[in-house]
């Protein structure tokens, strides 16, 4: 499904992504960890043609990513899942979904909103997945975070993609709603042989969810196995890469310690009220 | 540390932001002075006189004494020309909006990458923002002859200009995350602005188009000075024959077909932001 040799992305001097190998295989569950920064995110957006790698090679669904390449065409193969799930919201819930056809239906019909019948039918078959098949007719906008999500889980099956790529579809929801809708996603995925590669901040979901794991750290892969092979020492490997700066760790201790004091009483004893108001300058 | 001892020592302090160095005291005295001295250069060059306009009132208020009452017998006279400014300020407004959406995605600096192309589109509509609609409709009077006409191109002209500016601020401002998402799922440009932008400018777009009814609604009235149509003629003809009453009466009808035109706006608004599903 997807075949990385040696990826290299850099952002003028800064190296986002360090010669990444990774292959993922047909209906598989992939979910990636990594601190912010690690380069999650530049990954999964190579994948889908959105930024453009230095150097390496990048197949996805047979289809040569560094050489030119009709977006249309990668569109059949790759949906995508944002975090800010980036639906139109004065378009209905069912419009949005539809708007996972419209890189394979005709441009002008679908500008003069004219569908065919089996998109429209595949558009409901999708919400259906999610549990939103009452919601199609409704405005997107009046709908809740969880659910939004779901329609853009919705939207992304539309497109009766081979892969679909979650950006941290569930870093703004709620620890209840994002187990449902990490749940709603596998189930479809799964029954329709959909491959996933996921985006998560959250170690458990990604224990709970994934078939595979693969944690980068500063631009390289440092770990690659199954949930059960994630130990103390690969988290280590995962969210300890970056140098931190002397004397960090003691002061988020000092924090912690602080904010366990009396409710109410705020303000570090050592502040006296001048001096904290001082810091508002 | 408790309550009573932070309430003795809570003092005021003032958090406004202020020049941390005499330099910047210094900077921002330069600035006041600055302003200053325009303020009184503009002041002179526009001959601003309190006195003489404190001198000039009996003068106006002979002005207003003469135009009252409003002469009500001409009003059965005045309903052909209010019309014709409606159906100017109709045709006026719609040639403008066919004019401008075009222009207004080229210009939008976040549909595509062709700066030059932005560029050129947005000098030129300053350029035809820039010119009066009274000296266009006199272009257009020797074009097209007197009447109502060379007033609705007039119109559509200067509105086009103003309207494609508005329209590219309106797509400038919308979220980019869902034109991200339409285009990773394959949407051509014309799919991404038909799903991904008008749905979210639209609302803002109808209220420019409103306003700018509105104001055509008035720019139609004087535009009758040039003999473009419209009330324009009437309230220019009863000023030149010092009929006062009559002019107060013109100016009556345009005050009332103004602030018809804005309720009409405000309901055709409030219903379009309660029920927009596409």
């Amino acid at each position: 499904m997807i075949s990385i040799r040696n990826l290299r992305k850099s952002y003028g001097s800064n190296h986002v992504l360090h010669g990444i190998d990774m292959d993922v295989k047909a209906g598989e569950f992939v979910v990636m960890l990594g601190l912010s920064g690690a380069g999650k995110s530049t990954l999964l957006r190579c994948m889908n043609g959105l930024n453009q790698p230095d150097s390496g090679q990048l197949q996805v669904g047979g289809i040569d990513l560094m050489r030119r390449h009709s977006r249309r065409e990668l569109a059949r193969h790759v949906a995508m899942v944002f975090q800010h799930h980036n639906l139109v919201q004065r378009l209905s819930v069912r419009k949005n979904v539809l708007t996972g056809r419209l890189g394979q239906v005709g441009t002008l019909a679908s500008v003069l909103q004219l569908f065919k019948q089996s998109d429209i039918a595949l558009a409901d078959a999708c919400l259906q997945r999610v549990g939103l098949a009452h919601k199609a007719d409704e405005r997107t906008e009046a709908l809740s975070g969880g659910q939004m999500q779901r329609v853009g889980i919705a939207r992304a099956l539309a497109q009766q993609p081979q892969l679909i790529l979650a950006d941290e579809p569930v870093a703004s929801l709620d620890p209840k709603t994002a187990r449902s809708v990490l749940q709603y996603l596998r189930d479809a995925t799964r029954e329709l042989g959909i491959a996933v590669v996921c985006n998560l901040h959250q170690v458990d979901y990604a224990r709970e969810f994934g078939d595979r794991i693969v944690g980068l750290s500063q631009g390289r892969m440092v770990f690659d196995g199954v949930p059960a092979m994630l130990d103390e020492a690969a988290l280590n490997a995962i969210y300890s890469g970056e140098p931190q700066p002397a004397g960090h760790t003691p002061e988020q201790g000092a924090a912690l310690h602080l904010s366990s004091t009396a409710v109410g009483n705020w303000l570090p004893g050592a502040m006296s009220p001048a001096t904290a108001a001082g810091g508002l300058q | 540390m408790n309550s009573q001892s932070l309430k003795q020592t809570d003092r005021w302090q003032w958090t406004a932001g202020r020049p941390e160095s005499t330099g910047g005291w210094l900077g921002y005295a330069a600035m006041a002075l600055a302003i200053g001295w325009v303020l009184h250069w503009s002041a002179a060059g526009a001959q601003m006189s309190w006195s003489e306009l404190a001198g000039g009132m009996p003068q106006i208020g002979d002005f207003l004494s003469r135009s009252v009452p409003p002469d009500w017998s001409m009003l059965p006279r005045l309903w052909a020309p209010a019309l014709e400014t409606i159906q100017i300020a109709i045709w006026g407004t719609l040639l403008s909006v066919i004019l401008a959406l075009p222009l207004s995605f080229i210009a939008a600096s976040n549909l595509h990458g062709w700066h030059w192309l932005r560029r050129i589109t947005r000098q030129f509509l300053n350029v035809i923002r820039s010119i009066n609609e009274l000296i266009l409709a006199l272009v257009f009077v020797s074009a097209v002859g007197l009447g109502p006409f060379p007033g609705v191109l007039a119109l559509a002209l200067h509105g086009m200009g103003m309207l494609a500016k508005f329209f590219a601020e309106a797509i400038e401002e919308i979220d980019d995350g869902p034109l991200q998402a339409l285009r990773s799922a394959g949407a051509s440009q014309l799919q991404i602005i038909a799903f991904g932008v008008v749905p979210q400018v639209i609302t803002a777009w109808i209220a420019v188009v409103l306003y700018r009814f509105e104001v055509n609604l008035r720019s139609a009235t004087v535009l009758g000075m040039v003999g473009a149509g419209g009330l324009g003629f009437e309230l220019v003809s009863s000023l030149k024959l010092f009929r006062y009453q009559e002019t107060a009466t013109c100016i009556l009808v345009i005050t009332v077909m103004v602030i018809a035109a804005d309720m009409a706006s405000n309901w055709l608004r409030s219903r379009i932001q309660q029920g927009t599903r596409h």
